[in-house]
């Protein structure tokens, strides 16, 4: 491939000859090693004049057209910068080492927006859902919302009982999902019939499913048949459970054929029972990536508006009981509030955005925490958090 | 070299080595355990397959009374017999369409940042944020696109439309109005899916050989060079395969189009603005919970329809990437 080879010093292994970039090599540093990392003060400058160049450029466009608009400005510098670097680089260097100079900014930039969306959202929601939260503070965490409407301001409401919805829906969405899919995993990593990879190809194809697919199905199941009586936490969290069940198995089943083959036959050639492998041996060996990916579903599934939207009901005031009667829950509340009218709603959709991805950050840390833990170590968080602020670090 | 002679041993009685046949009697406590984890698939399976068929029940009311028609049709009004759910369809295609066109190159660039051109030290913060960035809610960004990126977008989406007012598709249903719009939700959905495609390529590139990458370094090439002689022709088709993934997951795509999305349902090409394709996602979340048994049904086909294409999306997908995965 011609692209590949700097014409400085090398000779295109493969090529056809007479295919290369054509023109005798326009670099005149010889056979000066290149280092791919290297900044050097030379490419800072050419960076930086590049920048003020196409700055002042569009600048001056935009001021002669008698244009304001701070995003295409930014949009056109950018668009200047990178073309003038190009050149400039093209000229000192020759088009091999233009091309990836160009393609490492392109990289840096596109990255950068990346990070930027990341930044911006969770930047967003604490601008706006800070002052919310934190304004009476904790009373934003445990009041209801029935005083909402009519003269109320924001520190009158809260999203107490879209709290205990959340953690009731989602423990009780665990709790049918976890022991389900770790059995269902242990089975798929055993077996290789028909019926394994029937349950795989199916449970593969519901990894993907819309959300709104599983509320769908909960409320036909289970709502419609009771009427009004139907929507409860359970309904909601028999939802979560349809979304979490792929997540869970899947995950549980590659942590599980990672535990060495050695380990469980060793056990099995001891005289232990399969049951007592699978409880004493695989399962601790797997632990720390079990705990992972539960906890990684359940952060997937607390944030899910579509499956309890049909489901649970909503309630402005505390219901304890998941089992009967509408329930409240965080992504639930934020919809009913975007959409009621006045900004007070509003405001409190955002506190309520707030304390959602504040609960789905945190569970998404621990995950990674434990998960960064090597499997078959004892599980204990202490330990772990002090062992990844090690002294090497 | 003198040869030793080795005594042999004195000659023994050959004994035939026969293993001993092992009578692996299987006990009842693990006949149980068998039993639960083997009925533990079935119900896994049984609840997943369980969820076509309720739906395919409910759906079947409407699919009897359309047929064909169900998809063709371009009006929406079940009530009146007309099941069209073309303009809804098409909608949720162009939204995880421009979604894929937006993620797509940026989170390549960022797969290729965290893999190649990041410090060492900075790769796994790196990879730990992309995948933060996916577990924040859709609902979430739902919120955050509807009262600032929506309206951030209008004014590119104005001059866009006047200046390229040409092009078929870079127009707008209602002139003079730019929030709301298929490509607003395109734009949203793409943060959200820029994870996955992100870390689906970062795991294929991270599998391309290293001693490749290395000779091509060595060879005098650039970085540049290797990506684009060593790194991208070995991960290709899994690239491919990652796109389709942010597709599916595009589709399947809720809250965020029920959020931002007009309330209308026009077959129509234009993009750039309010009251022109519906969603499929926002029509059966909107609509469900008052509409008639018919309305019902016909929501429940287009939510099985939808899945349906997600399901043929996703299914290519892992092929493409197993594939690629399996053949280095």
């Amino acid at each position: 491939m011609t692209t590949l080879l700097d014409p400085r010093g090398a000779v295109p292994a493969d090529g056809p000859p007479g295919a290369g970039p054509g023109g005798p090599p326009t670099d005149a540093g010889g056979d000066r090693p290149r280092r791919p990392r290297s900044l050097t003060v030379a490419t800072v400058l050419e960076m930086a004049g590049a920048a003020a160049s196409g700055l002042a450029l569009v600048w001056t466009v935009f001021t002669v057209a008698g244009i304001s608009a701070p995003f295409g400005m930014a949009v056109c510098w950018f668009g200047a910068f990178f073309t003038i670097y190009g050149l400039v680089c093209w000229r000192l260097y020759g088009p091999i080492l233009a091309k990836d100079r160009m393609a490492t900014l392109g990289i840096w930039a596109g990255a950068l927006v990346a990070l930027f969306a990341l930044a911006a959202v969770i930047g967003y929601v604490l601008l706006k859902g800070f002052t919310v939260v934190f304004s009476g503070f904790p009373h934003f965490l445990y009041a209801d919302m029935s005083q909402l409407g009519g003269t109320a301001k924001v520190t009158d409401v809260g999203v107490g009982p879209a709290i205990v919805g959340t953690i009731e829906q989602v423990a009780l969405a665990t709790v049918m999902t976890v022991p389900l899919g770790v059995l269902t995993a242990t089975y798929l990593v055993g077996s290789d019939g028909l019926f394994s990879r029937t349950v795989s190809a199916v449970v593969d194809a519901m990894t993907g499913a819309p959300a709104i697919i599983a509320g769908l199905f909960v409320y036909l199941l289970w709502v419609q048949p009771r009427h009004t009586a139907g929507k409860s936490g359970l309904a909601a969290a028999m939802a979560l459970a349809v979304m979490m069940l792929p997540v869970v198995t899947r995950a549980a089943e590659e942590v599980v054929a990672i535990v060495p083959g050695s380990l469980r036959e060793a056990a099995l050639a001891l005289g232990a029972p399969e049951w007592r492998v699978l409880l004493r041996v695989v399962l601790p060996a797997a632990r720390a990536g079990l705990i992972t990916a539960v906890i990684l579903g359940v952060a997937r599934i607390a944030g899910e508006t579509a499956p309890v939207l049909f489901n649970a009901g909503g309630f402005a005031r505390y219901n304890w009981n998941p089992f009967s009667g509408q329930q409240d829950d965080l992504p639930f509340r934020v919809y009913e509030l975007i959409f009621q009218p006045g900004r007070v709603p509003v405001a409190a959709a955002w506190g309520a955005s707030l304390v959602l991805v504040f609960v789905v950050l945190v569970l998404f840390v621990i995950a990674r925490l434990l998960g960064s833990s090597q499997p078959g170590r004892s599980f204990a968080p202490w330990k772990i958090v002090r062992r990844n602020r090690g002294p090497e670090e | 070299m003198t040869t030793l002679d080795i005594p042999l041993a004195p000659e023994a009685p050959l004994v035939e080595d026969v293993p001993i046949t092992i009578n692996r009697s299987v006990t009842r406590a693990d006949r149980a355990f068998r039993f639960a984890i083997g009925s533990s698939s079935l119900v896994v399976l049984l609840i997943l397959v369980a969820v076509l068929v309720f739906l395919t029940a409910y759906g079947w009311r409407a699919l009897a009374a359309g047929g064909l028609r169900f998809i063709t049709d371009p009006t929406w009004s079940p009530d009146s017999g007309h099941f069209g759910a073309m303009s809804l369809l098409v909608g949720s295609f162009a939204i995880a369409l421009v979604a894929v066109l937006i993620a797509g190159p940026v989170s390549l660039a960022a797969a290729l940042m965290i893999n190649e051109y990041a410090p060492t030290r900075l790769r796994s913060v790196l990879t730990g944020v992309v995948d933060m960035l996916a577990t924040v809610p859709s609902i979430v960004y739902g919120f955050w696109g509807l009262e600032l990126v929506s309206n951030l977008q209008s004014s590119p989406a104005k001059w866009l439309v006047d200046h390229f007012g040409f092009v078929p598709f870079l127009r707008s249903p209602t002139p003079g109005e730019f929030v709301q719009s298929i490509f607003a939700c395109g734009l949203i959905s793409a943060v959200t899916i820029i994870p996955i495609i992100t870390s689906v390529s970062r795991e294929v590139m991270s599998q391309a050989p290293r001693d490749a990458c290395e000779a091509a370094l060595g060879l005098g090439g650039t970085r540049w060079g290797m990506v684009t002689d060593v790194i991208m022709p070995f991960s290709r088709n899994g690239v491919l395969g990652a796109f389709l993934l942010g597709f599916g997951r595009g589709l399947g795509e809720t809250m965020i189009v029920v959020l931002i999305l007009s309330k209308a349902n026009h077959l129509t090409y234009a993009i750039l603005g309010p009251n022109g394709l519906g969603s499929v996602a926002k029509e059966i979340t909107e609509n469900f919970a008052t509409g008639s048994p018919m309305a019902k049904s016909a929501l429940i086909l287009l939510a099985l329809v939808l899945f349906g294409a997600t399901l043929v999306v996703n299914v290519l997908a892992r092929l493409i990437v197993n594939r690629s995965q399996a053949g280095s």
